[in-house]
Parts: structure tokens; sequence; C-alpha cells
């Protein structure tokens, strides 16, 4: 603060509360409506306090599923959610920094073009190839399955663009240190750059989390077996239950169960988020 | 930049390449590839024929009704995420820069949107506007608002745009605050002692400032806009009510994928691809400048 404003100050806290309510209002919302019953859900205004089913509606969600969409429960969905969410941010991590270290550490015929193929990728978002995508999919037979919802994904140009940022900035010297050693390029990696890539790593690691859980086209076009459904794209399922009026105490609940991890790990790892979120848009 | 010093090795750099340039390959390149061929063919209805037709399929997309208008859907919407998004943010950053105490319980009360998948934030705002049980639609009704999405395309509009929106803010806000910090505090100091007020030092200071930062986020908006929110539609209006929110996203999985329409949903994808190729270099070609001289 450069100048004392009493006045000034309180619009100021004001308006960040004001900002930070309009934020909360739809989870609030749907949080309350998740505790209800149906029939109070379905009665406009909906109660703006908390209801009384708060353990019956998520073990049901969790256990049953949703009846009239006969979604099936939604805790196996979770799981693939969190299979899904590991496996990308695990893979990606790990191949962008094995070719961020040949790319930075290596001098060989071809480098360029290599770093061209996955520059690439950075422009072609999924949604931008749909149909070709998907015939590949069926053809290599990975629809529905893990392998299928995973691997396609793994490969980024952001991570490796800032691992080589990152390997830029450790001093040549390491490098000269270890080769009097005798140490070889893995030996290097192994224990030298990825102990010092920790941070990055782990700033990374949290974005690429949010990343793959809350993936919601690439799971909507391959997977058709109920039980390869992410909790995200199988929300949709539930709110388009046809003709019926959609079962919002279910509905708001499996909402909630969705957004719920990402969100703990935004907040339990802002630091990180922080860093990562700035890093990776340099 | 280059290391001056590095490994000399036969085949290694090839192996550590080869899972990244593989997936690249097969995922992503080859796919590409697929869209541009098929972008040039018609199939029959039946799908037992195919002709190589050179660029009729664009022809007929920029002279198709339907497709202009998702254009302008999509030119209306992604300007309405933006705008609406960096506004927010916009003001949030600017109080957030000035309050002292609480500023880092503001900061994590703001950011955590940016975690919600889209497509849970389509539900969740769908649910404050359903028009019989939402508590949003409700309070509209009150004032006079008859509130339907479901039949008017504007209010449809309306409320992905909004639903969008929020989950953008957390992300400008931290690059609008990280911005404002950035700025060094002796020009504020200098323009408070010439009595400047807090509104004329932020619109003179502070906002001009800013611009790089402000450049960036709309290229990021805008490319939000246009590819992220898939979730979004699918899940709240699934481009209606009658087209109203048919963006161009959408409309490549809905006529390819619905519409079995191979050839057109193939040349919209190269539409969008050379889209990206655009706004990508305008984005890099911006953090370039940033770099040296912000």
């Amino acid at each position: 603060m450069v100048q004392n404003r009493p006045f000034f100050t309180v619009l100021v806290h004001l308006t960040l509360i004001l900002g930070v309510l309009v934020v909360a209002l739809p989870i609030y919302v749907t949080f309350i409506a998740s505790t209800q019953a149906p029939s109070d859900v379905l009665r406009a205004p909906i109660p703006m306090t908390m209801g009384d089913r708060l353990v019956e509606n998520y073990s049901g969600v969790l256990g049953r599923g949703s009846m009239q969409a006969s979604s099936g429960p939604v805790a196996p969905m979770m799981l693939n959610s969190l299979i899904m969410a590991l496996g990308i941010a695990i893979g990606k991590i790990a191949i962008s920094l094995l070719s961020a270290f040949a790319i930075v550490y290596f001098r060989f015929p071809g480098r360029m073009l290599a770093f061209w193929t996955i520059f690439i990728t950075l422009m072609l978002p999924v949604e931008v190839r749909i149909l070709p995508t998907y015939e590949v999919m069926a053809t290599l037979g990975l629809l529905n399955s893990y392998t299928g919802l995973i691997v396609p994904l793994i490969a980024s140009a952001t991570a490796t663009f800032l691992f080589r940022q990152f390997f830029m900035t450790v001093p040549d010297e390491l490098v000269e240190a270890a080769r009097v050693d005798a140490a070889g390029p893995l030996r290097f990696f192994w224990d030298i750059l990825l102990p010092l890539s920790r941070t990055n790593i782990a700033a990374l690691f949290v974005i690429l989390f949010i990343y793959g859980w809350n993936q919601y086209l690439w799971p909507l076009l391959i997977t058709t077996d109920q039980s390869m459904y992410t909790i995200v794209m199988a929300i949709q399922r539930m709110v388009v239950a046809a003709d019926n009026e959609p079962e919002w105490h279910f509905i708001t609940a499996v909402a909630i169960l969705a957004l719920i991890p990402p969100v703990v790990v935004v907040v339990l790892m802002q630091r990180l988020f922080v860093k990562g979120l700035v890093e990776t848009e340099k | 930049m280059e290391k001056r010093v590095v490994f000399r090795h036969r085949w290694l750099p090839y192996a550590l390449l080869a899972p990244q340039l593989a997936i690249t390959l097969v995922f992503f390149i080859w796919p590409a590839a697929q869209a541009l061929w098929q972008s040039m063919l018609v199939q029959d209805a039946f799908g037992l024929s195919v002709r190589f037709v050179w660029f009729d399929n664009f022809t007929y997309l920029f002279g198709n009704r339907e497709y202009l208008h998702s254009i302008r859907v999509t030119a209306v919407f992604s300007l309405g995420v933006a705008l609406l998004g960096l506004v927010v943010a916009l003001l949030l950053a600017a109080m957030a820069d000035h309050a002292i105490r609480g500023a880092v319980v503001y900061k994590t009360l703001l950011i955590w949107p940016y975690a919600v998948a889209p497509a849970i934030a389509g539900v969740l705002w769908l649910f404050l506007f359903n028009p019989s049980v939402g508590i949003v639609a409700w309070w509209l009704q009150g004032i006079g608002i008859d509130w339907n999405h479901k039949i008017s395309g504007n209010q449809a509009m309306l409320l992905v745009i909004i639903a969008a929106a929020w989950k953008q803010v957390s992300y400008n806000f931290l690059f609008f605050l990280a911005g404002m910090q950035a700025i060094p505090r002796s020009l504020i100091e200098a323009a408070a002692i010439d009595c400047a007020g807090p509104g004329k030092r932020f619109f003179t200071i502070v906002f001009p400032l800013l611009s790089p930062t402000t450049f960036f986020l709309i290229v990021v908006n805008i490319v939000y806009a246009f590819f992220d929110t898939f979730g979004i539609i699918h899940a709240v209006t699934r481009g209606g009510p009658a087209q109203a929110t048919n963006i161009m996203v959408y409309k490549v999985f809905s006529d390819g994928f619905i519409g079995l329409n191979l050839g057109s949903s193939a040349a919209q994808s190269v539409v969008l691809m050379a889209i990206v190729v655009t706004l990508t270099v305008v984005q890099f070609r911006f953090v370039e400048r940033r770099v040296q001289y912000g």
C-alpha cells in the first residue's frame, strides 16, 4: 500500500469479498443440493442450508450410481480418472525428461528435425483431428483400454520445452566434473540432472495431474464400455437423462466428487501449482 | 543458446527420443496428415466409394450458411469469454494488489476454479440457471426476467460464456497479479506524491505497464475459448438451441461423429488447425518480445 486511504481500503476488501463469493457460489449451491432429499431439490427455490442426506447421497452415488440414467456406480469411474491422471502426468514427465536430455546434451544428425517434430504437437490439439485419431485408435485396438486413455496424450511439447529451458541453466561445469569422474551420460542424468530437476518435476506434476483428470473429449471418443468411463466425461450422461427431469441431488454429488481431487491438489500445493502454471506458459 | 559441453554417443540420443517421437508420429502427425488428405475426399452416402475433389469441401464449407453461422457463434463466444474473464480478473487483481491483509487468503480463494474441468464448470452453472430448479433462474424470475436457455439462443450463449469465463478468471487473475507485483513500487509512489489517486495511478501507470501480460492473456484466452471449451458446450447445450451455441470445435465433432460427414469434418479440422497454428505463432512472437523488454 502506497497511501493510507481508509475508505478505499474498505472498498478493496468489499470488492474482493464479493469476487470470492461469486466465484464460490456455484460450488456452494451445488454442494448444498447434493445433501438434500430428491424432492427438496426439485422445488424452487432450493434450500440454502445443508440437508441431512450427505452420507446417504454420496454413498449412493459412489456405490450404486444414479437410478434413472442407469449410470453405474461412480467409485470405479473415479478410479479410472485417477489411473488416467497419474498415467498421463508420470508418462509425460518421463518421456519429456528423456527427450529434453537428448536434445540439450547431445549433438547428432536429425536433432533439429526431432525438435521441430515435437514442437508441432503443440499445434495439434485433439479437438482439431478428432476423426483420424479415432481411426488410428480403432486400428490399433486401443479403444476401451487404459493404454488408449493414456498413451496418446503423453506426447508433450510444453513439458519438453520446460525441461529444455531448465537444462540450459544447469552449469556446464557439472558435466565436466561428471566426465572427469568417468560418469557416462545416463549416470549424469540419473545422479545429477534428475535431483536438480526435482522442483520442476513436482510443479509440472501438479499441472499435468489436473490436465489428465479433467480430460473430457478423449475419454468420450474412445470409451464405449461403462467400466472404462471417467467421472468427468460420465457426468454429461446423467445430465442428459432423457425425458425425465435429471436427478439433481445425484448429479450435484457427482460434480462435487469430480472436482474435489484436482481442487484439493491446487489448494494444498498452491506454490508448486503457481510455479508450474507460470513456467509452462513461458 | 547451445551447450558448450556435450556427451558423445552413437545411438543413445535416438533411443532417448524414441518414445516421444513414436507417440508424436502415430497419434499427432499421422492423424493430422490424414485429416489433410480426407479434407479433399468426398464419400458417397453409403461409404462405398471415395472421390478426390481437391478443394471442393472447403469451397462448400465457406458457402455453407450453417458453417458461416458457426464461425459467427465462435467469434461471439470467444470474445465474450475473453472479455468477461479478463475484465473481472483485472479488477480483482488490482484490488488484491492493494490489499495487505488477507492477500494470500484471497488468492487461494480465487484460484481454485482453475482446477475444475470445463464440463464440470458447465454442469455447475447449468444447475444454477436451470429454469425449473436453479437458484439464479429463480432470482431472475423475481426481477421479471424469464430465464430459459433451452428456448432462448441468447440466454444459452450467455450461460456458456459465464461458465467458461468463471473457470478462466482464476488463471487471468494469477497472471495479472504477478504482472502488477513486478511493477516497481517507486513508480507508483512517485505518482502518489504527485497526488494521483488509485484510479488515476491504475490507468496511467499500472495498466499501460501491464500491456504485455494483457496481450499474452488475450491470446491464451482465445485459444482456451476455441479449443478447451468443448466440454462446456457438450455438457450444457449440445450446440443448441437451434445452433445458437454450435462453436466450430463442437461442429467438427457433431458433423464427424454424429453426422458421419467425413470430408466436411476433415475440412473443418484443417480450418481449425490453421487457426491454432496462427494463434501459436502470434503467441510465440509475442512471448519473445516479452522476454526482451519485460
